[in-house]
């Protein structure tokens, strides 16, 4: 297993729109540039549970598929906007008794969205 | 102050979820290579659970007793532990609760817990939110 992995994801124009959709999460600061202008947010941001499945894809796309995630935590910083590449670095912490345990953070234009991240997976 | 609902998992829901997050396993979209795999249907991406949770967990975030101002409230942080597959036909009941209050400066840190069983009463997964209000 590496040790270190980083991966790229690009969120496009239209992302929030889809993730919205199949989450039913339709915060206006998603999907509206004004109405986050209107709450002193810079345009409107990506979901911070989109990126929270980023992150655990990066982790489930290699290693063992979808169903050996077996916990993820993570701290939500700054705020993800689309049409930005994001980099997610995962770094292997541990690995023992059928899992492995990751350190991960996603970074957008040098602005950490996720940080201290941590996924368990099964192995 | 606590919320409970029942999310029933839709196959077409966990595919267009799955879709949206890019998610391309097999498991997730075709049924047969999960009937191959052993499950019953397809099988939900593990983040599907902010999803089936947030039937239980809006109103308990949203709950008027609380006060939270949708429109400044920030993610600040979460955490999922799962302990079972969930998959397309399985009826998720979700227990959300208001954990505690805290202020770290100019910002409101507000915790809430969730649990959530399918229809056999099997514990699938626990999660954290923690939301900012700015």
């Amino acid at each position: 297993m590496d040790e270190l992995r980083e991966v790229t994801v690009t969120p496009d124009r239209y992302t929030t729109y889809h993730y919205a959709g199949a989450s039913g999460d339709f915060n206006p600061i998603h999907l509206d540039d004004e109405f986050a202008r209107s709450v002193d947010l810079p345009s409107k941001i990506l979901h911070g549970l989109w990126t929270m499945a980023q992150v655990a894809r990066a982790q489930t796309d290699v290693v063992g598929g979808p169903l050996a995630l077996k916990s993820l935590s993570v701290q939500f910083r700054g705020m993800g906007v689309p049409e930005q590449d994001i980099t997610i670095t995962s770094k292997l912490k541990s690995q023992g008794d059928g899992e492995a345990v990751f350190d991960c953070e996603a970074v957008q234009d040098g602005s950490k969205l996720v940080r201290r991240g941590r996924a368990v997976l099964r192995i | 102050m606590s919320h409970s609902d029942t999310y029933l998992v839709g196959r077409e829901k966990i595919r267009e979820y799955a879709a949206s997050i890019g998610e391309q396993s097999p498991l997730c979209h075709d049924v047969a290579a999960a009937r191959e795999a052993g499950y019953e249907d397809v099988v939900a991406p593990p983040m599907f659970a902010a999803v089936y949770k947030w039937r239980a967990m809006g109103p308990a975030v949203l709950d008027p007793q609380i006060g939270i101002d949708f429109s400044r409230l920030v993610h600040g942080a979460q955490d999922f532990t799962w302990h079972l597959p969930v998959v397309a036909g399985d009826e998720i009941t979700t227990e959300a609760s208001f954990v505690d209050e805290a202020k770290r400066g100019e910002i409101k840190v507000y915790t809430f817990s969730s649990r959530s069983t399918n229809q056999r009463g099997e514990l699938v997964c626990e999660g954290t939110w923690t939301n900012f209000v700015r």
